[in-house]
């Protein structure tokens, strides 16, 4: 990693500064898995990592690679959108089952299913 | 044409991300990433997607830094209800939304959307009442959550027409 010395100061502070921020917003995250309580809540949680702290690394990411090789690099974008845009799939997906078993149980904290409307259900 | 290039923007957006890995323009890597992307458009083919008209793309970019900036004031929102986890509880809850969008890929995007920021998640949708059923960490604000997914309906609702 000798050729990151070539980075300029105010690039590397920059850099320092949205690394340091996405892994902060990554741990706070983690620590939401933690500390929230019920399993609903818990899903908001890894999101925090998912959404902020990857669009903030692949910026400093982005921006390190950029100044040293004096180009625009795009392709972190990818990395960005695919992470948010596949995250979500998988806790709709682990909600979804929750919800079910919930219901399934009788739990009186989850909402009932909506019913069908009376002129369908009627038969 | 249709024949050729079944869905010409999974297409483009495919062969984009190609040039986007190998960071290239070079003709041989054009000329691999139109092979490539024909392709798997042909493979897309066989999934049979439902098709979305995009009316009016040229509002997706400004779109998607709005929400990117709720993204980043949800984080900020998200990240003080757990450092606050233990001395004041935050009080979470399930609502549901009205909606009134028709198209099944306006659908998706609107729930992964609403999924990706945190504090929302969307649950469960009823087609058949229109019902979103999501969960939020801050129930306190529901009237704001409502009037955040009403907003993006509006916009997805302008973007595929």
């Amino acid at each position: 990693m000798s050729h990151l010395t070539d980075l300029p100061p105010w690039a590397a502070i920059a850099v320092c500064g949205l690394m340091l921020l996405g892994a902060a917003i990554t741990l706070v995250g983690s620590l939401g898995l933690l500390r929230l309580p019920s399993f609903y809540e818990r899903l908001h949680a890894p999101t925090m990592a998912t959404s902020g702290g990857t669009i903030v690394i692949c910026l400093a990411s982005m921006l390190c690679f950029a100044v040293l090789q004096s180009r625009w690099i795009v392709h972190e974008l990818l990395i960005i959108f695919f992470v948010t845009v596949t995250t979500p799939v998988t806790l709709m997906l682990l909600g979804q089952a929750a919800l079910y078993r919930d219901r399934f149980e009788d739990r009186k904290d989850v909402p009932r299913k909506p019913r069908p409307a009376p002129d369908e259900g009627a038969l | 044409m249709r024949t050729w290039f079944p869905y010409p923007l999974l297409s483009t957006g495919l062969f984009l991300m190609w040039l986007l890995l190998n960071q290239s323009v070079a003709p041989g890597s054009i000329l691999l990433g139109i092979v490539v992307s024909t392709g798997l458009a042909w493979v897309a083919l066989k999934l049979q997607p439902r098709r979305s008209h995009l009316g009016r793309w040229w509002r997706l970019p400004g779109f998607g830094l709005a929400v990117v900036a709720d993204i980043a004031r949800s984080n900020l929102a998200v990240a003080l209800i757990i450092l606050r986890a233990r001395r004041r509880p935050s009080r979470a809850g399930f609502m549901t939304v009205d909606l009134d969008l028709e198209d099944e890929n306006a659908l998706a995007l609107l729930a992964c959307i609403v999924t990706a920021t945190p504090g929302t998640a969307c649950l469960e949708f009823d087609r058949r009442s229109k019902v979103l059923l999501l969960h939020v960490l801050d129930i306190e604000n529901e009237e704001l959550w409502r009037r955040t997914v009403k907003h993006y309906e509006a916009e997805l609702k302008e973007i595929f027409q």
